[in-house]
């Protein structure tokens, strides 16, 4: 047998890198964005999401529903709905989350990832992070396409991002929920249904599409208490749109931008370090 | 100490929910050596191979890589070693250099270092033509000398290889052959799993052979074979002669049976060149006519039903040598737990054998169990030694 010598091996040679460990974790999670990135672009699907639909829903809601809803104190249907139609685009693009971590984690790949000396949450940064960028460019196309069809926020430019960086807030936070769910899925497809039982409950029953007066009673409380209804009532705020919000009562209605700033923080501060939580434990073993 | 060991194994045991996957496994790979772990389907192989990859913490034992502890610190380990899975553990979404410039950056090796050994590998591996193609378009073979391209990016002074041929056609299967054997000048220590015993025979210096989570036997190819005593040789007369056992005799191994029509003879040999040779001569001289000859190099199967009285499963081992079998599909169904593919098994390891091997020495059940261990014609078994 060829047993060879004590001697370092030339195969351990390797060049010493001087990163210190938060270059190399933000490294790691860029690597990982990246990686995310060019996966959605191959994703047809997911892609749309972000680019084909909201251009879609704009089109539709302004169109079809904007002669039929009356917005209580007056203004147009289209400088009130831009607000709830970013919010409901937004919201449900975080399913892409859950199910892109859902896929990772039933692929082979994720245990090259773990075999790596990379930072291993850097696979859940790196996608939340690759989710923000393309809620970014959704944000855009919203805005574009909304200017397209007549939509005119009133206030000062730095305002009108103000209301864009508050929908595209909450939404990081919400791909925290979105990491939990897919960190719990037992496939892929069913991350996907987190879309169809959560969001879109979560983004209907709010003032995004229509003003809560007209819900019955117990709805409108629910309404009146969901953060998107406070995430949409804040853009509309910010942007000096239609806010028929204002008349009502409870807390977040009468301080949306405070009050989506305190949700999208709480949710953060809860839902991150559970879904770092739940990832250790999917891969450990 | 003269051999440096840069992987030692220490009483693993692993269970998975009632699956007993390590039961108490022991072994060293001394520096600059290949070693093989043999052993069917469910054996405990990857098992291991993920103990020793800080994938899976062991219940008991302890395991250093490259004198590193992989319980206490494995994020040290994981800079010294390389991994090829049995699962398909690439990107599908990305290109090839993609892939491999991802896995040089998630290792600190810088962007720029990174591209560079890509590229390199790249040619190493003949995928140039498909460098910028999405892993997609990849073919079964194609892929799987990607995943040993990634293994490699950062130079690792130890590689683990997990079946690193399973699945793939004789073609592809001897460029990997070669590639690891490349690796050798480079001084890198490897563990490579295989249920061939070809493989682990053309690479390893060393074989452990694995079933049920235990290590059954341990030694050179050479040594294991031998242990086996299971080569046999098989003549056919032309009439039956009362000479023939005689003459025979002194150059087997062991009894010599002899067929009902007294016309085919075996015996267990040890096999060496020129043996079919001088029994045909020892024939000939004692005036006994000879109509066939076969010496049969022991299959996997043989060692194991030698070591442990039990034939390798036989649906496994006709999977595996299904030359249609596209890794592409590979790994798009794995199961949580990580080795759920193994344990499924483990149970039923010698539920279908008894049809295999159980005859000896006739054609058809000879044929049989080089099926069943996976392997080539036995030729060739001869010939990768050499």
């Amino acid at each position: 047998m060829s047993t060879t010598t004590l001697a370092p091996t030339r195969a351990g040679v390797r060049p010493p890198r001087t990163s210190n460990v938060l270059t190399r974790g933000l490294n790691d999670v860029w690597s990982m964005t990246r990686r995310n990135l060019v996966h959605i672009s191959r994703e047809p699907m997911q892609l749309s999401d972000v680019t084909i639909q909201p251009v879609l829903f704009t089109v539709l809601f302004v169109y079809i529903f904007g002669g039929a809803i009356p917005i209580p104190g007056g203004g147009n249907y289209v400088d009130y709905l831009l607000a709830g139609l970013l919010s409901l685009n937004l919201v449900t693009s975080t399913m892409g989350t859950a199910v892109g971590l859902s896929t990772d984690l039933h692929e082979g790949m994720i245990d090259r990832f773990r075999a790596l000396p990379m930072w291993r949450p850097s696979v859940l940064v790196g996608r939340s992070v690759a989710d923000l960028l393309t809620s970014c460019l959704c944000a855009l196309i919203v805005g574009l396409t909304g200017l397209a069809v007549g939509w005119r926020p009133g206030s000062a430019f730095i305002s009108i991002v103000g209301g864009f960086a508050l929908v595209l807030l909450f939404s990081y936070a919400l791909t925290w929920i979105a990491a939990c769910v897919g960190m719990n899925s037992k496939s892929p497809e069913s991350a996907a249904s987190f879309g169809f039982i959560v969001l879109f409950p979560l983004s209907f029953v709010s003032n995004a599409m229509v003003p809560t007066q007209h819900m019955p009673g117990w709805l409108q409380a629910v309404a009146n208490w969901n953060p998107v209804s406070a995430v949409t009532a804040g853009a509309r705020v910010l942007w000096d749109n239609p806010n028929p919000a204002s008349t009502i009562s409870a807390w977040p209605m009468q301080h949306p931008v405070e009050a989506s700033l305190i949700w999208s923080v709480v949710i953060m501060v809860v839902a991150a370090p559970l879904a770092a939580h739940f990832f250790k434990r999917r891969t450990t073993e | 100490m003269a051999d440096e060991l840069m992987i030692q194994a220490e009483g693993l045991t692993k269970r998975y929910g009632e699956t007993q996957a390590l039961a108490g496994v022991s072994f060293g790979v001394p520096a600059g050596t290949i070693l093989g772990l043999l052993g069917p389907n469910g054996a405990g192989k990857t098992t291991a191979v993920r103990v020793l990859t800080t994938l899976a913490v062991p219940d008991a034992g302890s395991a250093t890589v490259a004198g590193i502890d992989v319980v206490k610190h494995p994020g040290e380990v994981r800079r010294h070693i390389g991994v090829a899975a049995q699962d398909a553990t690439l990107d599908p979404l990305l290109t090839g250099r993609q892939n491999l410039v991802l896995v040089g950056e998630l290792s600190d090796m810088g962007k720029t270092a990174a591209r560079e050994r890509a590229a390199e590998l790249l040619g190493q591996f003949e995928l140039d033509f498909a460098a910028d193609r999405v892993l997609k378009g990849y073919s079964g073979g194609m892929r799987r000398r990607l995943d040993l391209a990634a293994s490699l990016m950062t130079r690792p002074p130890v590689l683990f290889l997990d079946e690193p041929t399973t699945g793939l056609d004789p073609v592809s299967r001897q460029r990997v052959w070669e590639a690891v054997r490349e690796l050798l000048d480079d001084g890198v220590t490897v563990l490579l799993t295989t249920q061939y015993l070809e493989e682990a025979d053309a690479l390893a210096h060393r074989i452990v052979v694995v079933n049920h989570g235990t290590v059954i036997a341990d030694g050179t190819p050479t040594e294991l074979k031998e242990a086996s005593r299971s080569a046999r040789i098989e003549v056919t007369l032309s009439v039956p002669h009362p000479g023939a056992v005689a003459a025979m005799a002194p150059l087997v191994a062991g009894e010599i049976s002899v067929g009902d029509d007294g016309r085919r003879l075996s015996a267990g040999v040890d096999a060496s060149s020129g043996l079919a040779t001088a029994v045909v001569r020892a024939l000939d001289a004692a005036g006994v006519t000879v109509d066939n000859i076969e010496v049969r190099q022991p299959s996997l199967d043989d060692v194991f039903f030698s070591l442990t009285g039990e034939h390798v499963d036989e649906e496994d081992g006709g999977e595996a040598e299904d030359p249609d079998h596209d890794a592409r599909d590979g790994g798009a169904g794995r199961a949580d737990g990580g080795d759920g593919g193994s344990s499924s098994s483990s149970d039923g390891g010698s539920s279908s054998g008894g049809s295999g091997g159980g005859g000896g020495g006739q054609g058809p059940s000879a044929e049989t169990d080089r099926r069943a261990a996976g392997g080539n014609p036995p030729h060739e078994l001869e010939g990768a030694r050499t």
